[in-house]
């Protein structure tokens, strides 16, 4: 119960902190749009609805991005990760709390993306909009530990979409093809990926912010 | 005394490596009948797909290394070792990567008449892990040296590993088929003759990638120790 406890706290002051500032949402609801404006320019007229699905998955995992990478930023600058890593709470939690505060952030993105793209685009149905939902879990459970790896190194935000593009790359399989039509499969595998990932930075995740 | 052991051993699977490449040349252009479908351009078969399995076990290697590091949390001296053993893996694991991309594009060309085929699952997927794996150098060489550089490194390695399945689960989910499938469930589909001389060519991968191991791993020690040896005299 008290892990839970810590994950809500964690995760409770990341939304405040969101909150008080204002920074990443309102720069990933701008950027979402206008990546989706930049494509409309992008595809060529009488373009299909298979390829404007396509760009609306890459216009979703670099908003992610974008996020993922202001995620450890507060800690970093305020040195609070080295304050958490002491704290008397799972590790664990520490990741757990961000990754669902990062989950938030893109859910409240999609929100204005997803209804953005019907109008700008074709319309988006259910099976789209399960995978989006998976994929976001996946999303935010591996990008928060790849997040916390970068903040550590000098190159931080170059180095962020390095290490998450490979990663992404079965989720935008995944959700491209449910997306386009053959459903249950696709949306199958996503499941699986989200569960062999989350477990994977869930146990993994205490080594890498662990201190000399 | 482990020095001198150490450089006899990389000495011993050198020469072996010598000697199995050598006979492998010999029998691939030599021994192996000539495909009856795709001609004398068959037989960089026996090239590119020893060098991928290699890259595969050269993965596999570092990420074994890699738990090593996770589970050595009370011992400094184990954690350097199986770090740099992990990296050392990994660092070649990509360069056979390469050569499979290489030598496989080479084979697509011939072959195929194309110089890369997105729709054969497995140069897509040595694609990926390629591009995974570089983004591990850029890892390791933006963060200071020390025990969480360590760990990160064998995170990242473990997370290489769990990639390979599910990237291929994800290629085979998206694809059109042309790749030569050759080990089926039914055994491998070929000549005896030809298994033959890929097998003597897949030992002579892995000896190979045995060899540059121990002389990469050599030499990074020797690095090591000379760093020591000058803070000393400073």
């Amino acid at each position: 119960m008290s892990y839970l406890a810590d994950v809500a706290a964690l995760a409770r002051k990341d939304l405040l902190l969101e909150l008080r500032a204002k920074e990443t949402l309102p720069s990933m609801l701008l950027f979402v749009v206008a990546a989706l404006a930049i494509f409309h320019f992008a595809l060529p007229a009488g373009t299909s609805h298979a390829a404007a699905l396509g760009l609306l998955w890459s216009a979703l995992v670099f908003t992610a991005l974008l996020g993922l990478t202001r995620a450890f930023v507060p800690e970093r600058e305020q040195g609070l990760l080295d304050a958490l890593v002491l704290a008397p709470c799972d590790r664990s939690a520490i990741w757990l709390g961000k990754a669902i505060a990062v989950f938030a952030f893109l859910a409240a993105a999609e929100v204005v993306a997803l209804p953005a793209f019907a109008a700008f685009f074709s319309s988006i149905d259910g099976s789209t909009v399960a995978a989006v939902a998976l994929a976001d879990v996946g999303i935010c459970t591996v990008g928060t530990l790849l997040g916390a790896m970068a903040v550590a190194g000098h190159a931080r935000e170059l180095l962020l979409p390095l290490l998450f593009l490979p990663l992404a790359i079965p989720i935008v399989v995944g959700g491209v093809g449910a997306s386009a039509g053959a459903g249950p499969r696709y949306l199958l595998f996503l499941v699986l990926y989200d569960a062999v990932f989350s477990l994977l930075a869930w146990g993994s995740f205490e080594y890498v912010v662990a201190e000399e | 005394m482990g020095l001198i052991r150490a450089q006899n051993r990389t000495t011993a699977v050198a020469t072996l490596a010598v000697l199995l490449l050598g006979s492998a040349l010999g029998l691939i252009f030599f021994y192996a009948p000539t495909d009856a479908d795709q001609g004398f351009s068959q037989r960089i078969f026996y090239f590119h797909v020893p060098i991928a399995l290699t890259s595969y076990v050269c993965f596999a290697w570092g990420a074994w290394k890699a738990l090593g590091v996770l589970r050595a949390t009370e011992d400094p001296e184990r954690v350097e070792r199986n770090d740099l053993e992990s990296y050392v893996a990994v660092h070649l694991g990509v360069v056979f990567g390469a050569l499979t991309l290489i030598t496989g594009s080479i084979w697509a060309r011939a072959s195929w008449g194309v110089w890369w085929s997105w729709g054969e699952d497995q140069l897509v997927l040595f694609l990926v892990l390629f591009l995974f794996y570089c983004a591990y150098f850029m890892l390791r060489f933006s963060v200071a040296p020390g025990r969480q550089r360590a760990n990160m490194s064998a995170v990242y390695a473990l997370f290489g590993v769990v990639l390979i399945p599910v990237s291929f689960l994800a290629i085979r989910l998206s694809k059109k088929f042309i790749h030569p499938v050759v080990f089926t469930s039914h055994g491998p589909q070929m000549a005896t003759s030809q298994l033959a001389t890929f097998c003597v060519a897949l030992a002579a991968m892995l000896l190979l990638f045995a060899t540059l191991y121990h002389v990469e791993l050599a030499g990074k020690r020797v690095d090591i120790r000379l760093r020591e040896l000058r803070e000393l005299l400073t």
